[in-house]
Parts: C-alpha cells; sequence; structure tokens
C-alpha cells in the first residue's frame, strides 16, 4: 500500500486530477473576478443575481456554453477545427506540473521546470494559429497571423527577461530559485526584468492592452470569431487558466514564490502567500486591461524590439557581469 | 480559389467585408476594404441599409407631423436637427418665437451636443479597446438625458421644439440640475485628460493617424469638428448665426493637423464651449411664455422655399423646403454632415493598417442612418 | 538621452490612468440594479396617451371629434363616437392606439379640443403579440377607475411647472 502512494505513478495521477480540479475552478473563480473588478472600475456592480454577489455566476454561464451547439462553419478543416481548443489547453494543463505552490507542493521540481514552462506556453500559438486558420473566416485567419507576429516579438523579452533571474541563481528548478529569494525578492534585486516580464506576460496572455489576435473592434474576435459553445468556452477558461500561470511563474520568480516578504512568513503556510501574490498579480493584470487602449501590433513590435529587447540584453550582461564579480 | 489554382505564385488580394454586421461600423455601414497583408489597398463604403425614406415622408406630411422624424436621422443629436428644423419653417412662414423659449433651444441643443460628443468620445475609445472611458462617458451622458428628460419627458428623440416655442417651460429643477451638471464636467475634463489624452498608447493610436488636409476636406465637402481639425475655422453657429448664437462668446477650436489626435482634441475643446454656451444662456434667460399662440399645427407657410443651415454635432446640417402654399411641403431635403465626412475615407482609408482605418472610422464620427435616412 | 525620457514619459502616463481607474474602485456606484430598485420617472415623462378624468364629469371628455386621429403622424389612434343624449356632442365608444407604431410625439395632446388626452406613466409594457400593443384607452380608463391598474406616482402639475 505505501509503495502505491509512494510511486511515482500515482504522484502523477493524484496532481493531475487535482490539477484539472483547481485549474477549472479557478478559471471560473478568475471570470467572476474579472467581471467584479471591471464592474467597479466602472462603476457598476459587476454580476449580482446568480449566487451572493453573483459568485455562481460563471458556473451558470459555463453551463450554458455546454449546453450550446458546436456549428462548425462551411469549408472549416474540420480536424483542425476541433484540435485547436484542445491544443491550448494541454500546455497550461503541463504548465501546473512545475509550479512550486508551497515547499511541498510541487507535483514535480525538474531541474529544467522553468525551460519547461516556457517551451510549453509557445504551444498556445500554435493553437490559436491552427484555430484561427481551420475556421475559414478571414477575421479568424487575420487574428491568427497577428498572433504569430505578437509571439514573435514578447517571446524573447521574456525571456531573456528570465534569463537574468536563472543567472542569479545558477538553476532552472523553480524550487530553488524561491529558495534563492529566502531573504530579499529578485524583483528589488531586478525590477527592470521584473516589470520587462510583466509585460511580455500580458502580452503572452493576450490580455489587453496587447489583446491584439482577437481585437474585439477590429477582427469581431478575432481568431475565435467562429467558435461557438464549448470550443469558445475553452480558448476562454484557457485564457484565464494561463493568467494565473504567468502570474504564478512572475510570482515564482521575482517575489519570492511561497515565501513571506523579508523572510517573514508571519507563520502563514507557504502556499496561501504563494496564492495571494499570484491573485494580486492577476488584479493587477485585470486592473491594466481595464484602462487602457490597444496597442497596434505594429507599435507591440517596435516597443519589443526598439525598447524591451535592447534593455533586457543590456540588463542580462550588467547581471552577468555582476554575478561574475561577485 | 481560381486564381489560386492558375497561378499559386501570383500575389492575391483580400477583400474584407467590414460591416455591415461590425462592432465598429456604429450603425449599418459597410467598408469593402482590399487588403495587401493589413495594408489597405482600396476602401470602399458602401451605405444605404438603413433608408427609411424620411424625405419622402416629408413630403407627404404637415409640417407639424415631420417633427417626430427629425430626430430619428441624427439620433444622437437629435435636439439640434429638431431644432434646425423648427427654426427652418419658422423662417419660411414668418413666425417669431419668444425670447424664453430661444434659451431654453439654445440650452437644449448645446446640452444635445455634449451628450453626443460624449458617446462619440465613450465609443471612439470602445474601438481603440478601451472600455472604461465608455462607461465614464456614459455617466455624464447619463446626466444630460436626466436633464433633458426632465423637460422634455424623452431621453434621445426629443421632438421637444414646436413652430413658435417649444412644448413646455423649464422649471427650477431643470436650471440647477443644468447648472449642477456644468459644476461637474469642470471636474471631468482632467479626468478624461490623465486616463485618456495624456496616455502614450492613445496618441500613438492617433496622432498621424488618418490625415485630412484643408484641401481634401474641401473637396469632399466634409464639415464640423473633422474640417475644424484640419485648421479651419468654420462654424455655422459663427458663419452665418442662427437663433440667439450671436449673443455668446464663445470660441472656435481648431486643429493643426487634421489627424485623428486633433479631431479629438477639437470634439473636446467644444463641449467645454458648449459649457460656455449653456451657462452663459442660464445667465441671460428671461421670464415669459414659451410658445406663440396662435401657431396652428396645420401650419399653411406661404409659396417659396428655403435653405437653412445649422450647425449639428457632427457639421454642417441644412433643410431645404418648398412650400406650394398647402399645408403640406412640396419638397423636403436635408444635406447631412456624415455623408461628406464619411466619403473622404475613400481617400484617407488607403496605405493604412485595419487598426488604423477603425481608428480613422471612429475618429470622423459617422451616424449612418443619417446618411441612409 | 530622449529615448529613455520617452520611456519613462509613457510610463508616467500609464501610471497615470492607473490611478484614475484605481480610484474608481472605492468610488460608489452609479448604476442601480433595476427590478429590485427603481429610479424616479421624470415629471414630463411620456408613455402612451390616457383619457384624464376630469372632477366634474368623473369620466374623460372626448367628444370623438378625430382631431388627434387626422394629426397623428403614424395613423396610431382609432375614434369612434355616438351622439349623446345631451345637447347633440358625441361621446366616444372606441378609443384605441396601436402603441407599437407611436412615436410619442406629443400632436394628439395639443390638437384635443376639449384637452382629455395625457400621457400615462406606466413604462413596463410588455405583449407577445402586435394585438397585446393596440391599447383600448376606455378600457383603460376603466380599470384605473376600479383601481385595478396602478402607476408610479405623479407629482402635482404645481410642482413640475414653475417659472423659474
Amino acid at each position: 500500500m505505501e509503495s502505491i502512494i509512494a510511486s511515482d505513478w500515482f504522484r502523477l495521477i493524484l496532481g493531475l486530477v487535482i490539477v484539472l480540479a483547481f485549474s477549472q475552478l479557478n478559471a471560473l473563480f478568475l471570470v467572476w473576478l474579472e467581471r467584479k473588478v471591471a464592474g467597479h472600475i466602472q462603476l457598476r456592480p459587476g454580476p449580482m443575481e446568480v449566487g451572493p454577489h453573483g459568485l455562481l455566476q460563471t458556473i451558470a454561464d459555463g453551463l450554458k456554453l455546454v449546453g450550446k451547439e458546436l456549428i462548425l462553419p462551411a469549408k472549416a478543416d474540420r480536424k483542425l477545427f476541433f484540435i485547436a481548443p484542445v491544443l491550448v489547453f494541454m500546455p497550461v494543463l503541463v504548465g501546473f506540473l512545475v509550479l512550486p505552490f508551497g515547499p511541498e507542493l510541487i507535483i514535480r521540481d525538474m531541474n529544467v521546470g522553468v525551460l519547461l514552462i516556457f517551451a510549453f506556453s509557445t504551444f498556445t500559438v500554435l493553437a490559436i494559429l491552427a484555430g484561427g486558420w481551420a475556421s475559414n473566416n478571414k477575421y479568424a485567419l487575420l487574428g491568427a497571423i497577428r498572433s504569430v507576429a505578437q509571439n514573435v516579438a514578447y517571446e524573447i523579452p521574456l525571456l531573456l527577461a528570465v534569463m537574468s533571474v536563472v543567472l542569479m541563481v545558477n538553476s532552472l528548478s523553480f524550487g530553488e530559485i524561491v529558495q534563492a529569494q529566502h531573504r530579499v525578492w529578485f524583483i528589488f534585486l531586478q525590477p527592470v526584468a521584473g516589470l520587462i516580464f510583466l509585460i511580455s506576460a500580458t502580452a503572452e496572455t493576450n490580455r489587453a492592452p496587447f489583446d491584439i489576435p482577437e481585437a474585439e473592434s477590429e477582427l469581431v474576435a478575432g481568431f475565435h470569431t467562429e467558435y461557438s459553445g464549448m470550443g469558445f468556452g475553452l480558448f476562454f477558461l484557457a485564457e484565464y487558466t494561463n493568467m494565473f500561470i504567468v502570474s504564478a511563474v512572475a510570482t515564482s520568480l521575482f517575489f519570492g514564490g511561497w515565501q513571506g516578504p523579508f523572510g517573514i512568513s508571519l507563520g502563514i503556510p507557504g502556499v496561501f502567500w504563494f496564492l495571494l501574490k499570484t491573485y494580486i498579480l492577476i488584479f493587477v493584470i485585470m486592473w491594466v486591461r481595464w484602462t487602457f487602449p490597444r496597442v497596434r501590433f505594429d507599435q507591440l513590435m517596435n516597443f519589443s524590439w526598439k525598447v524591451m529587447i535592447p534593455i533586457s540584453l543590456a540588463n542580462l550582461v550588467i547581471t552577468a557581469i555582476i554575478v561574475k564579480l561577485v | 480559389m481560381d486564381s489560386q489554382s492558375k497561378d499559386p505564385a501570383s500575389e492575391q488580394i483580400y477583400t474584407l467585408n467590414l460591416g455591415p454586421q461590425h462592432p465598429s461600423t456604429h450603425g449599418v455601414l459597410r467598408v469593402l476594404l482590399d487588403l495587401d497583408g493589413e495594408f489597405i489597398l482600396k476602401a470602399d463604403p458602401i451605405i444605404g441599409y438603413g433608408h427609411r425614406g424620411h424625405e419622402k415622408m416629408g413630403e407627404n406630411r404637415l409640417y407639424s407631423q415631420f417633427l417626430p422624424n427629425t430626430s430619428r436621422m441624427d439620433y444622437l443629436s437629435g435636439m439640434i436637427y429638431n431644432h434646425g428644423y423648427v427654426l427652418a419653417v419658422e423662417k419660411l412662414t414668418g413666425v417669431e418665437a419668444p425670447e424664453r423659449a430661444r434659451y431654453i433651444r439654445v440650452i437644449a441643443s448645446e446640452l444635445n451636443r455634449i451628450s453626443s460628443h460624449l458617446l462619440w468620445f465613450g465609443t471612439y475609445l470602445m474601438d481603440l479597446g478601451g472600455f472604461t472611458p465608455f462607461l465614464y462617458a456614459f455617466d455624464d451622458r447619463e446626466q444630460i438625458l436626466d436633464i433633458l428628460d426632465h423637460v422634455t419627458g424623452s431621453r434621445l428623440t426629443y421632438s421637444y421644439c414646436r413652430f413658435g416655442g417649444v412644448s413646455r417651460d423649464i422649471d427650477s429643477q431643470f436650471i440647477d440640475m443644468t447648472r449642477a451638471f456644468l459644476k461637474r464636467m469642470e471636474a471631468r475634463w482632467s479626468v478624461y485628460d490623465a486616463l485618456v489624452t495624456r496616455n502614450v498608447i492613445f496618441i500613438n493610436r492617433t496622432r498621424d493617424v488618418g490625415v485630412i488636409d484643408r484641401e481634401l476636406a474641401r473637396q469632399y465637402g466634409v464639415t464640423g469638428p473633422n474640417l475644424r481639425a484640419c485648421g479651419v475655422p468654420y462654424d455655422v453657429r459663427r458663419a452665418e448665426p442662427y437663433e440667439i448664437y450671436d449673443r455668446f462668446d464663445f470660441e472656435i477650436p481648431v486643429g493643426e493637423r487634421g489627424d485623428a489626435l486633433d479631431r479629438y482634441l477639437v470634439r473636446f475643446r467644444e463641449m467645454e464651449q458648449s459649457c460656455r454656451i449653456i451657462d452663459q444662456a442660464l445667465d441671460q434667460i428671461p421670464v415669459g411664455p414659451v410658445l406663440t399662440e396662435k401657431v396652428s399645427l396645420r401650419l399653411k407657410p406661404p409659396v417659396g422655399e428655403i435653405y437653412f443651415a445649422f450647425e449639428s454635432a457632427r457639421g454642417l446640417t441644412a433643410y431645404y423646403l418648398v412650400s406650394d402654399g398647402s399645408t403640406v411641403p412640396y419638397r423636403c431635403h436635408i444635406r447631412v454632415p456624415s455623408f461628406g465626412n464619411l466619403n473622404v475615407l475613400t481617400e484617407v482609408l488607403p496605405d493604412t493598417l485595419v487598426a488604423d482605418a477603425i481608428s480613422i472610422l471612429g475618429s470622423i464620427d459617422l451616424v449612418i442612418p443619417e446618411i441612409d435616412r | 538621452m530622449s529615448y529613455f525620457k520617452e520611456i519613462l514619459q509613457g510610463g508616467l502616463s500609464l501610471l497615470e490612468g492607473m490611478a484614475v481607474t484605481f480610484r474608481r474602485l472605492f468610488q460608489p456606484l452609479v448604476t442601480v440594479q433595476y427590478p429590485r430598485k427603481k429610479i424616479e420617472l421624470s415629471p414630463a415623462f411620456r408613455g402612451h396617451t390616457e383619457l384624464k378624468i376630469f372632477d366634474d364629469t368623473g369620466t374623460h371628455k372626448c367628444i370623438a371629434c378625430g382631431s388627434c386621429e387626422r394629426i397623428c403622424p403614424s395613423g396610431v389612434i382609432k375614434v369612434q363616437g355616438v351622439k349623446g343624449q345631451t345637447k347633440g356632442a358625441k361621446v366616444a365608444t372606441l378609443y384605441e392606439i396601436d402603441f407599437s407604431k407611436c412615436s410619442l410625439c406629443g400632436l394628439c395632446l395639443e390638437v384635443c379640443p376639449t384637452n382629455t388626452l395625457r400621457y400615462s406613466r406606466q413604462y413596463r409594457l410588455v405583449g407577445r403579440t402586435r394585438r397585446d400593443c393596440v391599447i383600448d384607452l376606455l378600457e383603460q380608463l376603466r380599470a384605473r377607475v376600479d383601481g385595478r391598474l396602478t402607476e408610479a406616482p405623479r407629482k402635482d402639475k404645481k410642482d413640475s411647472q414653475i417659472a423659474a
């Protein structure tokens, strides 16, 4: 019996079940939170009718989406069209494998955890491209193309920003990176990298002001114009789960993960610190979305190539020199 | 598909049908875009989806029966259209409205102008992807609608003006509400400036986007804030003062470059000027009747014709009425500003990006039903 | 140097915008949860037309002259009447409006010789068929007299029409 619990397979399956349940519930909660944040920023209450303060609203919406017909557009690529929403959710789940929720709460503390998460997050772009292409819709195609163009622009500064942290810790394992922030969070040592990471992460999740692939006022709904029912629902949930993952990664890399500020944990379990910081970051991302207009995609690329990449490169070089000297 | 199979190497033009159902075409406008990547090669606006025959309706009913139609062409400046029509018929017939009514009409029209510009501001920001300014603008606009609702009983299609006056007198509460609104707006401009006008993303989306120069504007008959943004200080309220606009002290804001940002700034400063006009009108408003007694609803203007131009929220608007001496106009024609403003797009849109096209389309401030009418 | 200055200025302008929205998070809401809370109707509210009840007669004064029927731009009104016993004046036996076509211009109120029309304060008008949009004003008048029909409070005319 004990051997079963200790076995790798058991841990994996248990982890998968927990991850699936958590990611879905979390996404539903985030959708509700987003609507509340948007509402209060705009001086209105947001959902109020279903459940206390509308807490069950997203569940009602989800049920409605499940009940809807999946419409396949004429001349669409049938296989690709249905694979795309699944494909967009897969990397999201992989991300949960390596996220350090607490000192003991990592499904797998791989020595290449950071690499794994960023490698898989790029899949999202592939899914968006597949979905936009398969839809046989002009707006969807434009959205898909924009998504790919945008991907090139933000992935480089994103990784460069992460690299400066990795250089300081000399490890790609999330566990070790969080441990290294026992005294001082990396946001204080690497403020530039932290900021660049957050900006790129917003673009990574296709959130406003970088929601260029789905720019609803330009491209109707962008790459998911033709998706109905749960096809759309999966894209939607993936967006929110993605948001959680980038915020969680930012928390681990720059905000001390499960550690309290400056080594003061106040006796609160690490997982609460971790979730608290992650949700604060998510709130910031939402707050940004409900404040700014959308950037034009060539402006994002200009900003990326002319500002973010040079600065993050310089930051990386300076970090490397200091690490070498100290 | 065919051309692809013949010569796969040849470059194809990507035709995008923007509208008639599209989140950013504000009404049922359709623009056919020929694209090369995301660059626009050719833009072809197609209008007429919302044709209801308003002009024809004007020709087969009493002058007074056309009153409700006037606020349904440009539904965002319904009061101004209503006001202009009443002025045109009054001039044709030789009816004079009492002083108090004239002041009330000006206050109502200027409130309507602010509400129209606020709605434009909100929807423009929504076109650019910013949702929150839209709701802030609507919050302010609600105040205006409440004020106008208080006196006219309607929030959008007012039908408030009558030949020889207005249908209902204002009360002290109306004046208090309007004063409170003016005070509120003074504090609001800085909020909009901080949230939008100074925002670097917004400036990048509008600066040097969709430049219309004076000559182009003249060729296409562009009027209103779009023309003033090119640096031409033409405003019918100043050029050919009607009603009592010559009694007020206000400026005609003009832009320099004629780009989307200038159009934005001109509209913003116009709202401030409208507030000034309302403030002066509230100070000067006399006591007295609001409707001339003897005007019948079955008005019979003498034989003649009139072309009466006025400044609606979107530019120079005019009614052309021909009377054959009967109770029904012989000809009723309406000059709408959005028509010229829309067609200049055929020159402005080429060589811009789709994202810019949305920005330009929004900055022009079109109300399609007034073109289709 | 202007490169960094531009970035800094842009960033500051973004922070300024975020401060605006953050402050709004703690401000009172401006919307009302409609069916639970209602806002006051404007004193000039234009609902569909209805017949006034006069104190001296206890009922309306419609003489079925048909003026409103003729002035209506949309042909909304249908009035029929019979000669009454006294002095040969007509009394309305039917007054119907097709509210689905009404544009609420108010010309019928202004043209009425006996001033018997006014705007109702009914705003929750729901129908499933076109026939439901046809309102029988005489029936509606009886319903008001019987107390079967209540409406949003109407302020006295004196309150709403004060000359400034």
